[in-house]
């Protein structure tokens, strides 16, 4: 099973994030569960989600505080504890941010994915809001999953122009990302 | 909502990434109920959303109903059951707590009104967070109480709970309660099942005989009004009529097992208890993390189980007790406080009947209040405490789990002595 923490602050799509992979786990026939914490929905207060991926059913109902990854929607959490917080060795980072010059360290690190997701998301869908480029940009990064069932299960949150917009920003992200081993 | 892939090991539904919240709206649209009237509330307001959407798209053809507040909604959905309808509503925590008087009214009128509450904390401290206390706040109102553990469960329970609440031999309102957060937004696979299997499943109410209604022009009374002999009729009724429900969800169970594949065990679900010598006893989303948690202590030789309360109202005294009898020791899990009581409510009502556990010693965890986890570690410990008491060791009776100043020696003491005095 893989433990993925989710960071951003509402409005950024965290949530539908975690939901999205969660989908594309269950197309392939895995499993997938994820949930977010937080009280009151607001935009710009900072947003926790929790996702777990597994070839077994997913029975925890529980939030993660030993994660095999993390995904930071929001660059200026990108050094916070919070973020690093219980991050398992061998673990990866996925990163949105417009600076790739690699300015993140964490013992536990061993893979960093940098997208610029909000740009992205600008040219393709004139919104900064970067979650679907996240997606295909975490599918690649992981290794866990291939571009398709990402673009597959994003029928499920968009129709029309917008879904064929959000699945060009799945592939982008999918494509776009930096990786870098350390 | 679209169709999605097809699960091709369980015939007769296709498999969605739902939250529970769209996993009991979803239920409700299957149970087609002619009027649904509610109001939305952190952390139930998405399945208003959703049934409103499934009734603006024409999914859904019932009246809805939309309020001013939870008082009304289950005035109107109360009033519409007894006029022959089928309902649903929805509500949580301070919206559960504004329908109060009326929750009361509606089990006294036995109607069967069938709603969804999402378990969080009840006004007193403001919290915006996990808890079962508003379904403990609730527990006396006559109502029968279910707790579900998944986003499958969600779905699944409000299915059977129409079939309980309209049974002709029952008749009495069900509640279908699921902790806020943790379920409420939690997105994973669930079964849904497709309409003709529930039209199937809840046709045998089309056979039984139709429940007094109320009818423009008829002559009848309807609700609570009773004194003295009168009044006790009618409570010794619907008394009995709970008792009735225990082995009436348990045919229940079965038959839902016949059509969609999924079984529960009915009143309570056992895991890993037939040679457990020490039980944790717990409800709702904790109990997939207990399960986990189970199968490590198992590979590390400790014999323990879990028994999964499904079926809170009425409480299940009679399986719990034959699940538990003779076992070493018994730790509870409560995720709401019993004031007046130092352990938590479950525990407090597992006490009654100790005498019948064959000497089974009994001890109280409160945790998960408030939106705190109820982390692995903190079940680890639970288990570990409860096989202590197991060994006889000298543990305290009752422990909050994620607040370890209420173990100090003296947590019981006013601050005014803790500090030396004011």
């Amino acid at each position: 099973m893989s433990e993925v923490r989710f960071h951003g602050r509402g409005g950024q799509g965290v949530v539908t994030t975690s939901k999205i992979l969660a989908n594309a786990f269950a197309r392939t026939g895995q499993f997938g569960a994820s949930f977010p914490m937080l009280g009151f929905e607001r935009r710009g207060a900072p947003v926790t989600a929790f996702g777990r991926f597994s070839d077994k059913p997913v029975r925890e109902k529980t939030q993660i505080y030993n994660p095999d990854i993390i995904v930071v929607l929001d660059p200026s959490q990108r050094s916070s504890d919070a973020v690093f917080q219980g991050l398992l060795p061998g673990g990866m980072m996925l990163l949105n941010d417009s600076d790739n010059t690699m300015n993140v360290s964490h013992e536990n690190l061993k893979r960093l994915g940098i997208i610029d997701a909000n740009k992205i998301a600008l040219e393709e869908i004139g919104l900064s809001i970067p979650n679907t480029v996240i997606v295909g940009a975490f599918a690649r990064m992981s290794g866990l999953l291939e571009i398709e069932p990402c673009c597959d299960a994003l029928q499920d949150y968009f129709s029309g122009k917008k879904l064929s917009a959000n699945i060009v920003c799945a592939k982008r992200g999918f494509e776009e990302v930096e990786l870098f081993d350390l | 909502m679209k169709p999605k892939t097809q699960d091709k090991t369980k015939p007769g539904s296709q498999i969605e990434v739902i939250t529970g919240n769209a996993a009991a709206a979803i239920g409700a649209k299957l149970a087609r109920p002619d009027v649904v009237a509610a109001y939305p509330i952190t952390p139930q307001t998405e399945i208003i959303e959703q049934i409103s959407k499934f009734h603006a798209d024409g999914e859904m053809d019932c009246e809805l109903i939309t309020v001013e507040g939870e008082n009304s909604a289950m005035n109107a959905v109360t009033a519409a059951c007894l006029a022959g309808g089928r309902v649903f509503t929805a509500s949580s925590s301070w919206g559960l707590v504004f329908m109060y008087d009326a929750i009361l009214a509606t089990a006294g009128a036995r109607a069967p009104v069938v709603m969804v509450n999402v378990n969080r904390e009840t006004p007193g401290i403001i919290a915006v967070s996990c808890g079962q206390q508003d379904m403990i706040s609730t527990r006396d109102a006559g109502w029968i109480f279910l707790i579900a553990e998944d986003c499958q469960e969600i779905l699944d329970l409000v299915l059977q709970a129409y079939r309980l609440a309209e049974d002709y031999d029952i008749q009495v309102p069900v509640m279908v309660h699921y902790d806020g957060f943790y379920l409420s937004y939690l997105s994973e696979g669930v079964n849904v099942p497709f309409q003709e299997d529930a039209d199937r499943f809840l046709s045998v109410l089309n056979d039984q005989p139709q429940r007094t209604k109320l009818v423009p022009g008829g002559k009848l009374g309807c609700g609570t009004h009773g004194i003295l002999g009168g009044y006790l009729e009618l409570r010794y009724k619907h008394v009995s009529a709970m008792e009735r429900s225990k082995a009436k969800f348990e045919e229940i169970d079965k038959e839902f097992q016949e059509i969609f594949g999924r079984s529960y065990g009915g009143q309570i679900e056992e895991y890993r208890m037939d040679d457990a010598d020490v039980v944790l006893v717990g409800s709702g989303s904790m109990c997939g993390t207990i399960k986990a948690v189970i199968d490590e202590k198992r590979d590390a030789g400790v014999k323990v189980g879990l028994l999964k309360i499904r079926m809170y109202r009425p409480f299940p005294g009679e399986v719990m007790v034959a699940a538990l009898k003779g076992k070493k020791a018994i730790g509870v899990v409560d995720r709401s406080l019993c004031f007046g009581f130092k352990g938590g409510p479950i525990y407090t009502e597992l006490k009654a009947f100790e005498t019948q556990l064959g000497g089974s010693k009994m001890m109280s965890f409160i945790d998960g209040i408030a939106n705190t986890d109820i982390t692995k570690a903190n079940v680890e410990q639970m288990i570990d405490l409860t096989c202590d008491l197991a060994e006889g060791k000298d543990v305290r009776e009752v422990t909050w789990v994620s607040y370890p100043e209420a173990q100090e020696p003296d947590s019981e003491k006013p601050d005014s002595e803790k500090r030396g005095g004011l």
